[in-house]
């Protein structure tokens, strides 16, 4: 599903973010991506999600080599895969079933499809019944699990994850992680960066360790 | 396509809400946009009823031909009738020697000088009176025809006043013009900036959305549609302003002109140069969205 061919990439003014990174990750597979903050684990997701583009190497997401995609090709692809950020990045001024409506809306789905949908996503968060809530009013796991609703709202079969419980306690970081692995049990592939060595160990799962931009260990 | 439609229709009733829900800001945009169009409206007024007024002198463009002394009555007699069968010719009166004496000696003051005269020193006179559609430059090449004529003495021809009238109306047209041409330029650079300040205000909403893989078109449609709104809105209350301001003017212009003896009213815009209102605001409001779109939201990029 997610290759990587010696992948190196240079930021402006010579730090390399990675370097030579191989790596694969199958359909279906649940992997994290662990190591310290800097080790290249942000810079390896923004690869996938087109936010930056490789420097040398092939970066292939379905058999696609993605870094030689045009612009105006980048927002489809980046509707074909579901994305969950640190700081969940929701909108304040929308509600819940707002927030989680926006993928679909993007897509251009007709009003009845996204009610069901966004219903049925939020079900799966444990969050049906606060469609109407503004975020703010949510707890943080709670807001997190707006978010990954939103991320897979559309069914994308590819979900990554940027220290999705980067602001969480242990519990709240322990259930997200729940709600992830439940969602891999249904087919979704997925890339969870994370430096949560500790929850890993609860969680399971294949890890891939990157230090200063290479892959330097994991299991599996 | 019918998704392409719904999407749209979405897009255009969000947009209104969204307009709706900064009743003041919004109010204060569409009020400068309609006070800008009104200006180059209220102008073509000015212009429309300079017009009229001008079309109610006609009796400015008669001109009179003074036949030469001694010329027989039965002469003149002819060359009226044959005037009278000229296409551009409205009608011709002819003044005899003896009816001009008359008035002459009627309008008092000069009784005992006429009185010492031997015989009537006055000529017959021709008073022709164009259609009104003749242009100038004809009246002033049958004015030259008829004075090369043997019994024809002189022909006093007064159409330098309509001329300059024309040129004034001209010229004030052709600055109507620039004015409108620099005030649309005006609207299309409100509404950019306007539109400007919702793109900035709306920044985190764009980056979410190109995130989740909005295209270009998407996150530029709500926009344009604000544009649109802007444009539309602003040019009806350009027209409203309009309105308002004949209303204000008519009773005092139709006392004024009732003063004068005139029956003379104020035009208003017709259909044509209403549309034409609308349609300028509209297309600029859609102008300047387009151009503050194009400038800042392809700056604005995700980051993560």
């Amino acid at each position: 599903m997610i290759r990587f061919d010696n992948v190196t990439k240079r930021y402006a003014g010579g730090r390399d973010g990675l370097s030579e990174v191989n790596l694969e990750v199958e359909a279906g597979e649940l992997v994290f991506l662990t190591g310290h903050s800097g080790a290249g684990k942000t810079t390896l997701l923004k690869l996938i999600a087109l936010i930056e583009r490789p420097t040398r190497g092939q970066v292939l997401v379905d058999g696609r080599n993605i870094g030689r995609l045009p612009a105006r090709a980048i927002p489809k692809h980046r509707r074909s895969l579901g994305m969950v950020f640190q700081d969940h990045k929701l909108l304040p001024e929308r509600t819940v079933f707002e927030n989680v409506s926006l993928p679909l809306i993007i897509a251009g789905m007709p009003r009845r499809e996204i009610a069901r949908r966004v219903r049925a996503a939020l079900d799966q968060v444990g969050l049906l019944g606060r469609e109407s809530a503004k975020p703010e009013s949510l707890s943080t796991g709670e807001q997190q699990r707006v978010g990954i609703a939103r991320a897979v709202v559309s069914r994308p079969g590819l979900l990554i994850a940027d220290e999705p419980t980067g602001n969480l306690d242990p519990a709240l970081s322990l259930e997200i992680m729940t709600v992830f692995k439940r969602l891999n049990q249904v087919g979704v592939t997925m890339l969870i960066a994370t430096h949560d060595l500790a929850l890993l160990d609860l969680v399971g799962g294949r890890r891939v360790v990157l230090a200063d931009g290479r892959v330097s260990g994991g299991s599996g | 396509m019918r998704q392409w439609l719904t999407r749209h229709a979405q897009n255009c009733v969000a947009s209104v809400g969204r307009l709706v829900a900064h009743p003041g800001g919004t109010l204060l945009t569409v009020a400068v946009i309609g006070v800008s169009l009104a200006l180059p409206a209220g102008l073509n007024i000015l212009v429309r009823n300079g017009e009229a007024l001008a079309g109610g002198w006609e009796s400015v463009r008669d001109f009179s031909v003074y036949l030469q002394p001694g010329a027989e009555l039965a002469n003149a007699q002819a060359l009226v009738n044959e005037l009278e069968n000229v296409v551009d010719i409205q009608s011709v009166e002819l003044v005899t020697a003896d009816a001009a004496l008359k008035e002459l000696r009627d309008s008092g003051g000069f009784a005992g000088v006429l009185d010492g005269l031997e015989k009537n020193p006055l000529p017959h006179t021709l008073v022709v009176r164009p259609k009104a559609e003749v242009p100038a430059a004809n009246l002033e090449r049958l004015a030259a025809e008829l004075g090369k004529r043997d019994i024809v003495d002189q022909v006093r021809l007064d159409t330098d006043w309509v001329a300059r009238l024309n040129a004034l109306l001209d010229l004030t047209r052709r600055g109507i013009w620039l004015a409108a041409g620099l005030l649309v330029g005006a609207v299309v650079v409100i509404v950019g900036n306007t539109i400007r300040l919702d793109i900035e205000n709306q920044r985190a909403e764009i980056e979410v959305a190109k995130l989740l893989g909005a295209t270009d078109a998407f996150v530029r449609r709500p926009f344009l549609y604000a544009g649109f709104w802007y444009g539309l809105v602003g040019g009806l209350f350009a027209l409203a302003v309009v309105a308002g301001g004949l209303a204000l003017l008519g009773g005092p212009v139709a006392r004024l002109s009732m003063l004068y003896g005139g029956s003379f009213r104020l035009v208003g815009l017709d259909g044509t140069s209403s549309l034409a209102v609308v349609g300028g605001g509209l297309l600029a409001g859609l102008a300047g969205a387009w151009v503050a779109v194009a400038r800042h939201l392809a700056a604005i990029q995700p980051k993560v």
